[in-house]
């Protein structure tokens, strides 16, 4: 959303997120998608390469897009296998309001997945 | 390839995200175009990741999000693109914050945008003297954001002569 109202004040703003189909209902004006685990928008911690060229993406789809709602994927599978990054993003303590959420379901017994 | 975004939520939060649609009243397209050359524009970066400088910032209000778990510090930190990893705190609850700290261009890269800036014939023209980081968790409605916080940001970039922007939510 911010992106949004900056855009609207004459700044053209591009959004690198993990959810890029959640930016495009939420009506981003650019979009560049990375598939990686929350916390790691521009991908590994001392990855140059990797960080380059998705700023590089970044900048492209910035000055280059044609239209609003433009969207560019980044052709990068996450290097870590899929569980292991699942748990490693997450903090280590249940933020307060998943854990107020947690509580709430102790009353009725939780279907499925609980959340970090 | 297409990007999955629920590969790394846990599957009780996907609700809260997918096909919920614009916020109200935020459905028009909004568009500035990007009129300079690239390798003449200056460039800003935001994070969400609740990052701030350890000497001459308070963290993100983390406390007060303890007891009003609805609640997310709606403010900002302008943080010089100068700045060492070492001087950098992140204050941010729903995130694992190891590799940001190890590394925060992974969520600011603001030295890879130096780099690019600074290279012959370079690709984008310069960055701005000061990037910005806010803490993504919010209340629900985003007021703070939208009535507050978005006003400050847009005056901060165009004080900082920035011909675009490129943001990255955690």
């Amino acid at each position: 959303m911010l992106a949004r109202w900056i855009e609207a004040a004459g700044i053209p703003t591009v959004i690198v997120t993990m959810m890029p189909s959640v930016a495009e209902e939420r009506r981003a004006p650019r979009i560049v998608g990375v598939e990686f685990p929350f916390g790691h928008p521009f991908g590994m911690p001392h990855d140059l390469g990797m960080q380059r060229r998705i700023l590089e993406l970044a900048l492209r789809v910035l000055a280059g897009a044609a239209a609003f709602g433009t969207r560019v994927d980044l052709d990068v599978e996450w290097p870590v296998p899929v569980r292991e990054a699942y748990r490693s993003w997450q903090p280590k303590e249940a933020s307060p309001i998943v854990r107020k959420l947690l509580e709430a379901r102790l009353a009725s017994p939780p279907r499925g997945e609980v959340g970090p | 390839m297409v990007v999955d975004s629920f590969k790394f939520l846990p599957r009780s939060f996907r609700p809260l995200y997918e096909g919920r649609g614009p916020f109200p009243g935020e459905d028009a397209p909004v568009w500035a175009p990007f009129e300079k050359r690239l390798g003449e524009s200056r460039i800003a970066l935001l994070t969400s990741a609740g990052i701030y400088l350890k000497r001459s910032q308070p963290p993100f209000d983390v406390e007060r999000e303890k007891t009003h778990p609805e609640w997310g510090d709606p403010s900002w930190r302008a943080i010089a693109a100068s700045t060492v990893a070492a001087g950098i705190g992140v204050a941010h609850l729903h995130i694992n914050d190891e590799d940001l700290l190890a590394d925060p261009e992974i969520a600011l890269p603001k030295r890879q945008l130096e780099r690019l800036a600074s290279e012959a014939g370079g690709v984008v023209g310069g960055a701005v003297a000061e990037h910005i980081s806010v803490m993504g968790y919010q209340d629900r409605s985003l007021d703070d954001w939208r009535i507050t916080t978005a006003p400050q940001l847009v005056a901060h970039l165009e004080g900082q002569g920035a011909d675009g922007l490129i943001l990255a939510p955690v």
